[in-house]
């Protein structure tokens, strides 16, 4: 079943997705958004998968000897993984300050205004 | 909206979604398949350019203002976590008190402090040879610094963790990327633009700018991470607001 890899990205995007709409913590929540950008990873490596295909990388191979993957999707996945951290860092370090200031990471109970 | 009625506009959303990419998968090409006209493309231009790690020179060299736009990112995500993560005015600070570490734990943290300290620069420095390059050495760099915070303690850690030096040594990684590219304005070519020669293939020196790129993005990436640890390590073991301290009295 060719199409499997990308249903499989769309399947992990799905549930980042379903946590973070029904998630009552928000350090929960922050992780789901995690889990629902990991699925671009798999999708853009799914994307870039050629049969037989090795690392784009020609300092141990003879360029066209061998078939390569695609580097372009590599590269996007790469910068991707170090800047969603440090997004999630961001993200966390809100979460740290309304726990302070409410005294709680509960969605539901942030409803109301705070001078 | 009740819980219930969320669950169903939630349900509504995910089930037209899936369907939605179940058929435009269906469209894709073929798993696996052999038609990738901008990988192609992509490799025969970082062997014109004598770039080994092909992923590094669409990094760095074809896609180099890309990576200044998502390197610019994590600056700023940076920037955020440190200005919400500073101590406030009802906060202070208090020396956490060291507990003893493990014999084993100690030993063997120590001993591969050196070693993955060695490997990350190695990494970083090998970014357009080998698969690797500055974000992920970056990473490798700034976690061997903490192994000092696991074998050890805290006060070992802060020993070695001028923050604030890091901290410049954060924003001077990407104003040489910065830089780097308007090196290329002055050369007469395009901002960004490989106007180094590009040296011997497969040598450390190859390339042209995607290793002065790769080792910026390497600085900022290592004091970053460094930051960033160091901003959560100081809420959860110095700093301490009125509540905890009221709480601890009584």
């Amino acid at each position: 079943m060719s199409v499997l890899p990308y249903l499989v990205a769309g399947w992990i995007f799905l549930v980042g997705v379903y946590g973070m709409a029904t998630s009552r913590d928000l350090v929960h929540a922050v992780g789901c958004l995690s889990v629902t950008q990991s699925s671009t990873y798999v999708l853009l490596l799914a994307v870039g998968y050629r049969k037989g295909g090795t690392a784009p990388v020609f300092s141990d191979i003879a360029p066209g000897s061998r078939p390569v993957v695609d580097p372009v999707v590599q590269a996007l996945a790469l910068t991707d993984v170090v800047v969603g951290a440090t997004v999630t860092a961001l993200l966390l370090a809100l979460v740290v300050q309304i726990a302070k200031r409410h005294g709680t990471t509960d969605p539901d109970a942030l409803s109301e205004l705070k001078g | 909206m009740s819980h219930r009625v969320r669950l169903w506009v939630l349900a509504l959303g995910l089930l037209a979604t899936a369907a939605l990419f179940a058929a435009a998968c269906a469209e894709l090409p073929p798993f696996g398949g052999d038609r990738h006209p901008y990988g192609d493309r992509a490799v025969h231009a970082a062997l014109l350019r004598h770039t080994a790690n092909t992923v590094s020179s669409v990094n760095f060299d074809q896609r180099a203002l890309d990576t200044l736009g998502e390197e610019s990112i994590l600056f700023g995500s940076v920037l955020g976590t440190v200005v919400l993560l500073r101590q406030t005015r009802d906060e202070h600070r208090t020396a956490p008190v060291p507990t003893p570490v493990p014999a084993g734990t100690r030993r063997y943290g120590l001993l591969l402090l050196p070693v993955t300290l060695l490997i990350g620069l190695y990494v970083v420095a090998h970014g357009q040879l080998s698969p690797g390059g500055g974000f992920q050495g970056g990473v490798v760099v700034a976690t061997a610094v903490h192994l000092l915070y696991i074998a050890v303690d805290y006060r070992a850690l802060e020993r070695v963790r001028p923050l604030g030096a890091y901290e410049i040594a954060d924003a001077a990684g990407e104003a040489a990327y910065v830089l780097t590219g308007a090196g290329g304005l002055l050369a007469g070519a395009a901002y960004l633009a490989n106007v180094l020669p590009y040296g011997t293939f497969n040598t450390l020196s190859s390339g042209g700018t995607v290793p002065l790129l790769n080792a910026a993005v390497g600085v900022e990436v290592a004091a970053a991470v460094v930051v960033l640890l160091a901003r959560f390590l100081g809420q959860a073991l110095e700093i301490e607001g009125d509540e905890d301290r009221r709480e601890g009295a009584g």
